[in-house]
């Protein structure tokens, strides 16, 4: 037995069967997970655009029904094409990657100005419409996306329907420093931006994320994180980079026209 | 079956009389990474003890037929097919921790504790023991990575498993956090400390002086 064992082929043997028994048992696992891993990422973004318009409080608990049914209930998603501001018709919002889209050469660009750090945008992305009871637009949620000290963060930036001052900047990917750059998500820092103004009177970028007090009592400044000046900077670039030319400004201007609706 | 005191040895031993982490000095990576808070360190315990226990139970079941020349890469195989499945498991049912954890999770393959146990215990004792060993090894790593997270969470974040104990200045309250404690390296003074006291308590664990 133990010379035998050493064969050449029963080590082949045993080397086929066991890659055979092991692929069986984690493709099996893979598939039947699959479904209930993809509607846990659904959910959680859901959370989030919810927690953005301000829908629930990311402290109380809120369960999964209750998350499926308000999202159902008060928000649109709508996919747009940033170079023209129109929305986009057949293309579900639901499963749109727009990570996913922006790696794929026919489906994205490089940016003139990358200030952000994103390397590619996506053509299309989605927006979402949130209503209240009677059907009325009360905020208006923009994904937003940018490189900071370590890592590219993703915050939803919750509007309201005159797409200038902002509810809510939510941060729900990022991997900054804990406790410094981490801030990002302090509901603290978060409550700072709510009524800020992200243009000026001539329609252009004005939101600083500042260090300047002075600057940061204005409707048009918000106080930096302290100890984390990329962070903050990461901050500014992804904004000032979604709300120009290459990010959603087509959009907001044809929805400030009444686009909405 | 082995006797109830050799089982109780196997179990119980690898928590403070053979600690992987503060005797064997295995799996430090992960414990510097996953312990800034509690919920993720019990996660990642688990998940370890899992894959620890099953790689040893199904590794020891088949010892008497892996050929010599390519144990390691069988070993590896297994251990490796768990990792994935328990990284789909958690994806599935705590997605949340399952975020916070990302890519340690699949880098339990690459634990040496798991391989440690693999090649040192369960390529030559029956499956239950096996088994049992991996536990047993699951509880030691466990049991230090939620000393380290407890006192990182509470003097880094002044919370526990998430629940506010000391009130933060940035959220109104007065307690300074230490951001030292949320980092990685903090983990290595921990981790000092968890074997200075276990040494001065079992003096048997000293090394020897070259």
């Amino acid at each position: 037995m133990a010379k035998n064992k050493e064969s050449f082929a029963r080590t082949l043997f045993i080397v086929v069967g066991l890659c055979l028994i092991c692929s069986i048992f984690v493709s099996t696992a893979a598939v039947l997970l699959k479904p209930t891993q993809q509607e846990n990422k659904l959910l959680d973004k859901q959370k989030y655009i919810l927690e953005a318009a301000n829908l629930i409080d990311s402290k109380s608990q809120v369960t999964k029904q209750e998350i499926l049914d308000t999202y159902e209930k008060f928000v649109e998603a709508k996919v747009i094409n940033l170079k023209t501001g129109d929305e986009v018709t057949g293309v579900n919002a639901d499963t749109f990657d727009q990570q996913k889209a922006s790696r794929d050469p026919e489906t994205s660009s490089v940016p003139e100005h990358d200030i952000a750090s994103i390397k590619r945008v996506a053509d299309n992305a989605v927006v979402y419409l949130v209503h209240d009871e009677a059907g009325k637009v009360t905020s208006v949620i923009l994904p937003v996306h940018g490189y900071g000290l370590w890592s590219t963060m993703y915050a939803f930036l919750a509007v309201e329907p005159d797409l200038n001052t902002v509810q809510n900047l939510v941060y729900y990917s990022q991997g900054e420093t804990p406790g410094l750059g981490g801030e990002v998500e302090n509901p603290v820092w978060k409550a700072k931006w709510k009524g800020k103004k992200l243009f000026d009177e001539q329609g252009n970028v004005a939101i600083s994320v500042t260090k300047n007090p002075a600057i940061a009592e204005t409707p048009y400044g918000v106080d930096a994180l302290s100890g984390a000046t990329l962070t903050s900077n990461g901050v500014q670039h992804s904004l000032t980079f979604w709300l120009g030319e290459e990010g959603f400004a087509n959009f907001i201007k044809k929805a400030r026209n009444g686009g909405l609706s | 079956m082995a006797d109830a005191k050799e089982l109780k040895q196997v179990l119980t031993g690898p928590i403070l009389s053979n600690n992987p982490i503060a005797l064997q000095v295995l799996g430090i990576c992960s414990a510097l990474a996953v312990t800034s808070k509690m919920e993720t360190a019990l996660v990642m315990a688990l998940a370890l003890t899992a894959v620890t226990a099953f790689s040893n139970l199904f590794i020891s079941l088949i010892r008497n037929h892996i050929p010599n020349s390519v144990r390691i890469i069988v070993q590896m195989t297994i251990i490796a097919s768990l990792v994935i499945v328990v990284d789909q498991f958690l994806q599935a049912y705590a997605y949340n921790v399952s975020k916070q954890l990302s890519v340690f999770v699949g880098l339990i393959i690459t634990n040496c504790i798991v391989m440690g146990r693999a090649e040192a215990y369960a390529m030559k004792s029956p499956p239950m023991m096996s088994f049992m060993d991996g536990i047993g090894n699951g509880l030691g790593y466990g049991a230090i990575l939620l000393t380290v997270g407890f006192f990182r969470e509470l003097l880094g974040s002044g919370s526990l498993f998430g629940f506010q104990i000391l009130q933060k200045i940035s959220d109104g309250g007065w307690y300074q956090p230490n951001g030292l404690l949320l980092l990685p390296p903090s983990a290595f003074f921990l981790i000092a400390f968890v074997i200075w006291t276990l040494r001065t308590y079992k003096p048997d664990q000293v090394e020897a002086k070259g």
